[in-house]
């Protein structure tokens, strides 16, 4: 039988949570050029695709993550393809994320004034013009709070994938409770880890929101 | 492609999703309710309480919104034994909900009560009303109407999330869709129906949800 001291427990912990920093990120990143897809089809688009999106957003807000996660893992099997776990969590978050996504980012693109789209198109500007040059530039800079805020909802679904095999911060501490017996030490450190990846997140996302706002008074 | 559907063992199994279904409703209910009762306290305790206890309700609020709901129901669990708190699973799934709800619900509740207008306790206040009974007839009912929308969706969030509480073996709708699949071996099918279902639940606690707020809240003009 083999002594952990908590220091081997923390290093264990934090060797694991390189993983789910990789998989935030990818998931963000991936969600991010997907959610911006969809948001291009839902504003942009002909009744089809603003359906579609819709749908979309609803089931993905709708439904459980560990859900998707489960039919990602077991659902591309039946393609005859052997699914990685690491394969299955990232498409599964990135899909999830997209939808989370697009929906926040269209509630920014709506909150520009409907006038803004009538005077560039009354400068014979085309949309993707209309988009690139009017009205991006201003839901941006609604749209970066709540963004920070949500790679939050991220960093936190990342523990989700452990329960379809794929090992980080979340199986690590399974796996290490397994071995040392100690759950209340094992679990109130990954805690801590996770809110040391979480909380500055939620910070400077509240303290984006209170200089952005600012900045929008002083107009 | 070769693979051909099969919803035969749904004749066989049916019974086992039903119960699933009753012990997410179940969780939700319990969970809904205190948590949505502890994040009302918290938030009174944060916006209008004592000195000493602000601190401490920040600390709670921001530990919960930064953790993983697994982890916490792990820590809840796996952990607690250890200081001599030993939960049932359902017990523990249960504990975890209210925890977790009564963190986010306490943020949503406390921008409810920031909204309200000075002169609203002010005028309470006025009138020789205690400061709880200026929170309780004055401050809260509008509060709530405010944010009701908010914590709506926030209670189906967490609906959606219980569905890690087959982690620790409580029988919800998950549990019941790993049991199925474990032993019909139709693992897309079993999770593709539960998602459904989900699915479905998730539209109907929206619904009830606006029903009662409709019915909390008759009679009050929306401010």
């Amino acid at each position: 039988m083999m002594e952990f001291s908590t220091w081997d427990i923390l290093r264990n912990l934090l060797l694991a949570t390189r993983w789910t920093i990789v998989l935030s990120l990818v998931s963000f990143l991936g969600g991010g050029i997907v959610g911006a897809l969809l948001l291009f089809l839902r504003i942009g688009g002909n009744r089809i695709s603003t359906a579609f999106t819709r749908y979309y957003v609803e089931l993905f807000q709708g439904t459980p993550l560990l859900m998707q996660l489960f039919l990602a893992f077991f659902g591309l099997g039946l393609f005859g393809i052997n699914v990685p776990a690491w394969l299955a969590a990232g498409i599964a978050l990135v899909l999830w994320t997209a939808a989370f996504l697009a929906e926040i980012w269209r509630g920014c693109v709506e909150a520009v004034a409907r006038g803004q789209w009538e005077a560039s198109a009354s400068l014979g500007m085309g949309y993707v013009q209309q988009m690139r040059y009017v009205i991006l530039p201003q839901a941006l800079k609604v749209a970066i709070p709540p963004t920070v805020g949500f790679s939050v909802q991220v960093v936190k679904g990342t523990a989700l994938t452990s329960i379809i095999g794929f090992v980080e911060l979340s199986k690590a501490g399974t796996v290490v409770t397994n071995a040392t017996f100690q759950p209340f030490t094992v679990y109130g450190l990954v805690a801590l880890i996770y809110f040391a990846l979480c909380w500055p997140l939620s910070k400077s996302s509240q303290a984006l929101e209170r200089k952005l706002n600012a900045a929008h008074r002083n107009h | 492609m070769t693979y051909t559907f099969s919803f035969t063992w749904l004749t066989e199994y049916y019974p086992v999703l039903l119960k699933g279904i009753l012990v997410t409703i179940e969780l939700i209910a319990v969970g809904g309710l205190f948590g949505v009762a502890l994040g009302t306290a918290c938030a009174w305790a944060r916006a209008l309480g004592p000195a000493w206890l602000k601190p401490l309700v920040s600390a709670y609020v921001e530990l919960i919104r930064n953790t993983p709901f697994l982890i916490q129901l792990f820590f809840i669990f796996f952990g607690l034994p250890s200081l001599g708190l030993r939960l049932s699973e359902l017990e523990a799934a249960n504990l975890a909900m209210v925890v977790n709800l009564g963190a986010y619900s306490c943020e949503i509740v406390r921008a409810g009560i920031q909204a309200t207008p000075r002169g609203q306790f002010e005028a309470g206040a006025s009138l020789a009303m205690s400061p709880i009974q200026t929170f309780r007839y004055v401050v809260l009912v509008p509060a709530l109407q405010r944010i009701w929308p908010a914590l709506s969706s926030q209670v189906v969030i967490v609906m959606l999330g219980s569905a890690v509480v087959s982690q620790i073996a409580a029988e919800d709708l998950t549990f019941a869709a790993n049991f199925i699949q474990s032993r019909s071996f139709r693992a897309f099918e079993a999770y593709f129906v539960t998602t459904a279902i989900y699915l479905a639940l998730a539209i109907l606690l929206r619904q009830a949800l606006a029903a009662i707020g409709a019915m909390i809240f008759a009679r009050r003009p929306a401010r």
